[in-house]
């Protein structure tokens, strides 16, 4: 089992403006987020989010019945649906087509479908550029760097730290209103909008009946690689389907609300095959890559299945209180906060990211603000279920049962409980009420990390059994 | 292994997670959730004029095709423009304004035009009130990239196109597919917040965005 990141996590916990980065964004994130959902809308965006979730269950539960009819309506309109099992089929079948056309530049819109299986680094390799060009997306590439955060990926960044990068990688003058920079990104992006040969974008949804995508975005940059380059291909999940155009308005009106904020975001395109007849511009050939990478396998657990309705919000990060001190780096794969919990050990293995699903306070807010009503803190109780069985069928868990058998034993013998009890009342610190000083005798084994960073709670001046027995004796008295 | 091969393997996946038999039909899927309100012209107008300012575009009415032309040539001011080649701008006089250059066919030439306009001019289908979008769908007299390149963008929406909101959008075009590779719809500029969550307009598309109703 990999080892929780403790040396990392110290890191950022200590980073002071990396705190207050991540604190101040999500913080603001959640703020637009409320605003977006005034009072009147509240019931309504209740009924979104069920509806949403029916369609999601019912696309899944039929997944290869509308897989097939994709295929179909895709082909029909001039596109081509190509399967890929892992990331090194979609990078082989981009590499080809890239190579077939003399492709030597790609611009790619985000698409946390391609960050998850590194598809730069595939392009890359096979010496393709490959450029970046949502703003923060390209902040993190020229930073060489990963993003924290499923929506605003260099949300760990500050102003500062951009001019530095800009200054530095693109010998501009060291220039600190992002206004300024965002013009400066602008202009050296276009030139390569211009001359590209290939777009990858990725897709929010897949519209089965109509052989669509939709790409939901703010920047016009997904617009740009799915309209200039010759050759457009979108890259998403086999989870991304719904069954007609007419699914898509709860969607656009969930997503756009739970992850910035926006009644519907600046850009929605709904896009079907390549360019048609008589149109002017489109790219002339079109292609859907359809990932599996571990989705069936979390398709084929009917009580975990629920995690691939996500449409990647961010919601449940932002209010999330372990992601909103952790950031998104601390997480060990691209999708991080409650969702990225859920996700990561059920597509990488439990033996890898065992800790995932304890990193939570289980508060429930992730489970609250999810569009699509994924019951995020309940799978998070399962895979802690199975990560345990996990360590017990390993023998890891020994000490750990041994202090739950203990646990139990005191539990389960009164006598012994009250003179624990007892043994608790005589340790009290009368003034801070907290006890700073535990017993040396506990400072041992697995105990002493624990009680590096915290006090045990004042018990109170009289037991619960104290209590009780006072009670009983004054109903008695009054009877 | 072959492209076939590897479809096979996964749609083979897909129904043995789901416990489904190859070529069965799938139940009806759950009936779409579309509310369209009644709501006045006038309050629609207002509706949209209110929410794109909001985001900061603007809405204008013109009551004349010669209010139209008059308004965009203030728009315009002396700078170069494409307008794309819908009929609607042909008929308003706005094509055949000083400054403005339309009739592009191909997209080598519009591309190398955009990348160098002021402005651009385009037709849009619908317009939605509630969310202040202008709706295009990609045609021989639309084309993509005219409102999407010069850091300008001029719509012009005749008013019986617009509608309350995305639900009526959806009721009346069940499927955009059927009628255009391309349906994009624009809810004010281009913008983003990428840097400390601090928005900034203008990032790809364009800085200003006019939505004239005719």
């Amino acid at each position: 089992m990999r080892p929780i990141p403790v040396e990392s996590l110290r890191a950022t916990l200590s980073n002071q403006p990396l705190e207050e980065a991540i604190y101040a964004s999500t913080r603001r994130l959640m703020e637009k987020r409320a605003a977006s959902i005034p009072e009147h809308l509240r019931e309504d965006f209740q009924k979104w989010r069920e509806q949403a979730h029916r369609i999601k269950r019912h696309t899944l539960e039929n997944l290869d019945y509308y897989l097939e009819l994709l295929e179909d309506r895709l082909r029909a309109r001039g596109g081509k649906l190509v399967y890929a099992r892992d990331g090194a089929e979609v990078a082989r079948f981009i590499t080809e087509v890239a190579k077939e056309r003399g492709v030597r530049l790609v611009v790619k819109s985000k698409s946390m479908t391609t960050e998850e299986i590194h598809l730069n680094e595939w392009l890359e390799r096979e010496g393709i550029e490959t450029v970046e060009t949502d703003l923060g997306e390209y902040i993190i590439q020229l930073a060489g760097e990963r993003p924290s955060h499923i929506v605003a990926p260099a949300l760990h960044k500050t102003r500062y730290q951009i001019a530095d990068l800009f200054h530095e990688k693109l010998r501009v003058e060291r220039e600190e209103e992002p206004e300024k920079q965002t013009l400066i990104a602008r202009r050296v992006l276009r030139e390569k909008f211009l001359s590209a040969g290939l777009g990858v974008t990725g897709a929010n949804f897949v519209v089965a009946e109509s052989g669509s995508i939709a790409i939901i975005e703010n920047e016009g940059n997904a617009r740009l690689c799915s309209s200039l380059p010759p050759i457009h291909i979108a890259v998403a999940g086999i989870e991304k389907l719904v069954p007609r155009a007419r699914d898509l308005a709860v969607f656009f009106k969930l997503l756009g609300r739970s992850g910035t904020g926006q009644p519907l975001t600046v850009y929605t395109s709904l896009l079907t095959g390549p360019r048609r007849e008589g149109e002017i511009d489109g790219p002339e050939e079109f292609y859907l890559v359809l990932l599996d990478s571990g989705r069936t396998k979390v398709l084929a657990e009917p009580r975990r299945r629920e995690s691939l309705y996500c449409i990647r919000c961010g919601a449940c990060l932002n209010h999330c209180p372990v992601y909103r001190k952790i950031g998104g780096h601390n997480y060990p794969w691209v999708y991080s906060g409650p969702i990225g919990a859920i996700i990561t050990p059920q597509f990488h293995g439990m033996e890898k990211d065992w800790w995932l699903p304890f990193a939570s306070s289980l508060c429930g807010a992730c489970g609250e603000v999810c569009p699509v009503k994924i019951d995020i803190p309940r799978i998070l109780l399962d895979l802690r279920a199975e990560a345990v069985r996990e360590k017990i069928r390993s023998g890891e868990a020994r000490l750990e049962r041994l202090a739950f058998r203990l646990w139990a034993w005191v539990m389960t013998h009164p006598k012994v409980y009250e003179a624990a009890g007892l043994f608790n009342l005589a340790l009290r610190d009368d003034e801070s009420g907290w006890k700073d000083t535990v017993p040396g005798v506990f400072h041992a084994g697995p105990l002493k990390e624990w009680l590096r960073f915290r006090k045990l709670p004042a018990p109170p001046a009289k037991t619960f059994r104290d209590l009780w027995a006072a009670r009983r004796q004054k109903e008695a008295l009054e009877e | 292994m072959s492209a076939d091969d590897v479809r096979e393997e996964i749609l083979a996946k897909v129904r043995s997670a789901i416990g489904r038999e190859r070529g069965r039909p799938a139940p009806e899927p759950p009936e779409p959730l579309l509310e369209v309100p009644e709501m006045l012209l006038q309050q629609r107008v207002e509706q949209f004029s209110a929410a794109l300012e909001k985001l900061s575009g603007k809405a204008h009415v013109a009551e004349t095709a010669e209010a139209a032309r008059a308004l965009v040539e203030e728009l315009i001011s002396q700078r170069s423009a494409i307008a794309s080649n819908s009929p609607l701008l042909r008929e308003y006089g706005i094509a055949s304004l000083p400054g403005v250059f339309t009739g592009y066919t191909d997209a080598a030439e519009l591309k190398e035009a955009c990348a160098s306009a002021d402005v651009g001019i385009t037709g849009a289908d619908y317009a939605l009130a509630d969310t202040g979008s202008l709706v295009t769908l990609s045609a021989p007299g639309e084309a993509r990239i005219i409102s999407l390149l010069p850091p300008v963008h001029v719509a012009l929406v005749p008013r019986d196109r617009l509608l309350t909101g995305l639900d009526e959008l959806f009721t009346v075009l069940p499927d955009p597919a059927e009628q255009t590779s391309s349906m994009v719809i624009i809810t004010g500029p281009s913008r983003t917040a990428d840097i400390e969550q601090i928005l900034v307009k203008g990032v790809h598309g364009p800085r200003m965005l006019h939505a004239i109703l005719v």
